[in-house]
């Protein structure tokens, strides 16, 4: 892990938003913003981003993954770090860039650079920027999922939980298994949704067995496939992602909740 | 089985509508993954445990040739002799032919993945020969015509009421009255049938979970004892296996038997632990006239050179098939392939061609949990990734699959035009919502509104949110 500097202060933090939140929920990365910068970080936000390459690197699609692994590193490669408001995409940063351009002169110290200054949102609050707590409120019950790239590419998990614990107002309740997948798999999701959909559903039986009133995670892929199933089962269950509650900011509705009139 | 992409997606389907499935796949998280954390929990060094195996093996497949010859060498010295078969057709040939040359008319098997890889019973029973499996879960799944559904539990499919029905339509000289419900009643049924298999059988056919080096013995585990008696009884013993279940050292099997049980079922040690070195020796009180190893290849010294040589390094404990989201929820027979689960996922495409298997690596979520509790680290999502990339590489994947990853590729390597179409994705899908927050059909999404819903976006995107509020600060 790269060292901990002695002060936040003046670190130039790149945010990659992520396909997803900037076309489904733009709050997310607003939130990002709002949590980085009250750890004392300057924030910026290139325009010339756009996708990390997963899917088509989780696709077979190699030359067109690599194609995008370089856009990405020539455009965040000038940051003191770069964060994104989810552990997949964190991931395919940290862990498959360096990877997949290890063969490529011109690339492969630049990836693997890129890739230690690379953190989920949590855990760069938490372990680079050393928050300890946010200046946040939600009344009631909530649970935690991790994803399973937070959970098993980063090794996140208390960075979250210790956030989530210094919300006013705020209780977690903890999932019965938090390590199970909740099947979203991005492309996998609609290659064979029937089992992606059973798979959700155990996820679904944990949830609703918290008796939590909300459902929080990290990253958006996991919280659209979560909220779309629960939406279509009309359960009343809120679903948010994290950065929204750490960061105050959940005035709105919820993932897939209908927007209140007036 | 399952050829094409239509054949397990239906199998898939089927499975998750077979509600006597479902409550047996429960089984898995109750007797495997909790058991198994158990076992990992009381030995502080099973990491440590875990790298060292991990070494051994890539040692040993480093110069596999070498420990096989002196493997060979050593079975030999014992008396036994070793065949080597390049393909399962080779394997069946040499199985039989062995059968024919000690007049077999019964033969009993341990249990052996190795045998269900190369279909060995088809072929020494299409020859005359009655072949009785002994694992009772492999018993079961023979009455049933079917083939195991896990490679450490081969009925976990089936709940005891269904295995009473199938003891009562296949034992039909016991009498009808007999209790059948309990667990016991069937064991000591079945025990009771075998046990004149045991005693009569010409030859005993095992696999091995590991050949060692050093002696020449062949190693296997077993909860039944079953194994034993298999291998000991009758006159011949014929020992089936992949080239790479050999270690050096009985001290390398050691280190690996360690991680077996715990990963397996969650105990520190299987019930019997069974070394075989060659036939009975002078003064041996039993053991088998003649011993015969058949060392199996069938595509895996050409994985020793390709990007799934780590696949090499299992010791089918099926640990990545218990904690499996895609196994828990379909089992093993929708798979259509011996080799079920991560494992199954990683190895079929080699056997079958990934022509008949490209399903399998795909129906993944890559959630990665397989490669956490893989015993032998084995990189398994890496690898599923690796048959994608090889299958992607020969234009496999459907026409509109691949036409919209590249229209895709497309806008994403152009960013402006990229946030231009996603600015109009936003705005229309949350136009078409209106109030509700989702929607739930949507024509060019079926694939995901078939199951859910799709949640609206706020409505304009992220970028253009941004900028917008950047240029009202610079103002």
């Amino acid at each position: 892990m790269t060292s901990t500097p002695a002060s936040p202060q003046g670190l130039h933090v790149g945010l990659f938003v992520t396909c997803l939140v900037d076309l489904f929920r733009p709050s997310v990365a607003f939130a990002a913003i709002k949590l980085i910068e009250a750890g004392g970080a300057r924030v910026e936000v290139p325009r010339a981003q756009t996708c990390c390459g997963q899917p088509a690197y989780n696709c077979g699609d190699r030359k067109n993954a690599i194609a995008l692994v370089r856009q990405v590193v020539e455009t965040f490669e000038r940051f003191d770090y770069v964060v994104a408001p989810s552990g997949s995409c964190a991931g395919m940063l940290r862990l498959h860039y360096p990877r997949l351009l290890a063969d490529d002169p011109n690339f492969a110290e630049r990836a693997a650079s890129l890739a230690a200054k690379s953190f989920e949102l949590t855990s760069f609050l938490v372990d680079v920027l050393g928050l300890l707590k946010v200046d946040a409120a939600f009344a009631g019950a909530v649970t935690y999922h991790d994803s399973c790239s937070s959970l098993r590419e980063l090794h996140v998990r208390e960075a979250p939980r210790r956030l989530l614990t210094s919300v006013d107002g705020l209780s977690l309740i903890e999932l019965g298994d938090s390590e199970a997948c909740c099947g979203f798999g991005g492309a996998f999701s609609v290659k064979y949704p029937e089992i992606s959909a059973a798979i959700l559903d155990a996820k679904l039986r944990d949830i609703a067995g918290t008796g939590a009133a909300t459902v929080l995670s990290g990253d958006l892929g996991c919280l659209l496939h979560i909220a779309g199933r629960l939406a279509r089962a009309r359960e009343a269950v809120e679903v948010r992602h994290v950065a929204e509650v750490l960061a105050g900011m959940t005035d709105g509705p919820g993932i897939a909740a209908p927007r209140q009139s007036g | 089985m399952a050829d094409s992409r239509e054949d397990f997606k239906a199998a898939a389907v089927h499975a998750l509508a077979d509600a006597a499935l479902q409550k047996a796949l429960l089984n898995v998280k109750r007797g495997f993954v909790v058991k198994r954390e158990a076992a990992k929990a009381k030995l502080p060094e099973f990491d440590a445990l875990r790298e060292e195996a991990r070494d051994v093996k890539d040692h040993t497949l480093a110069h596999l040739d070498l420990y096989l010859e002196a493997y060979e060498r050593k079975v030999n010295e014992s008396g036994g002799q070793v065949h080597y078969a390049p393909g399962a057709v080779d394997a069946r040939a040499i199985v039989l032919r062995l059968c024919q040359q000690a007049g077999a008319k019964l033969v009993t098997k341990g249990k052996s993945m190795v045998s269900e890889e190369i279909g060995l019973n088809a072929e020494l029973q299409a020859s005359g020969i009655e072949v009785v499996e002994t694992d009772l879960g492999e018993y079961i799944v023979q009455l049933r015509g079917e083939r195991p559904s896990h490679i450490v539990a081969p009925v976990i499919h089936l709940n005891k009421e269904s295995i009473e029905r199938d003891f009562r339509r296949t034992h039909q000289r016991l009498p009808r009255q007999r209790r059948l419900d309990q667990a016991e009643h069937l064991v000591a049924e079945a025990r009771q049938i075998l046990r004149e298999k045991f005693l009569a059988a010409d030859v005993g056919i095992t696999g091995a979970n590991f050949l060692i080096a050093e002696t020449g013995s062949s190693v296997i585990v077993t909860n039944e004892g079953n194994g034993d008696l298999t291998a000991t009884l009758p006159r011949t013993h014929i020992v089936v296996a992949s080239i790479e279940k050999v270690v050096p050292t009985l001290e390398d099997a050691s280190t690996l038997l360690r991680l077996l049980a715990r990963s397996a079922t969650g105990q520190e040690i299987t019930t019997y632990t069974t070394f075989t070195t060659g036939p009975r020796r002078n003064g041996d009180p039993d053991g088998p006239v003649a011993y015969h190893v058949v060392l199996l290849d069938n595509g895996r010294s050409e994985m020793l050179g390709n990007e799934f040589a780590d696949m090499l390094r299992c010791i089918r404990c099926g640990a990545c098939l218990n904690h499996c989201p895609v196994y828990g929820a379909i089992g093993g027979h929708a798979y259509g392939s011996v080799y079920p689960g991560p494992m199954g996922a990683v190895l079929t495409p080699q056997l079958q061609g990934i022509d008949r298997a490209r399903d399998l690596p795909n129906a993944s979520s890559f959630c990665g949990r397989c490669e956490a509790v893989c015993p032998m680290d084995i990189p398994l999502p890496d690898m599923m990734r690796a048959w994608r990339e090889r299958d992607f590489a020969r234009g496999n994947p459907a026409f509109n699959e691949r036409l919209a990853l590249r229209l895709w590729a497309f806008a994403a390597r152009r960013p402006r035009l990229y946030h231009a179409l996603s600015r109009a994705v936003a705005r229309f899908l949350a136009r078409r919502a209106g109030a509700r927050g989702s929607l739930s059909r949507f024509p060019f999404l079926k694939a995901w509104t078939g199951t859910h819903d799709l949640p609206a976006p706020q409505g304009r995107t992220f970028h253009a949110l941004y900028a917008r509020a950047r240029r009202g600060k610079s103002r």
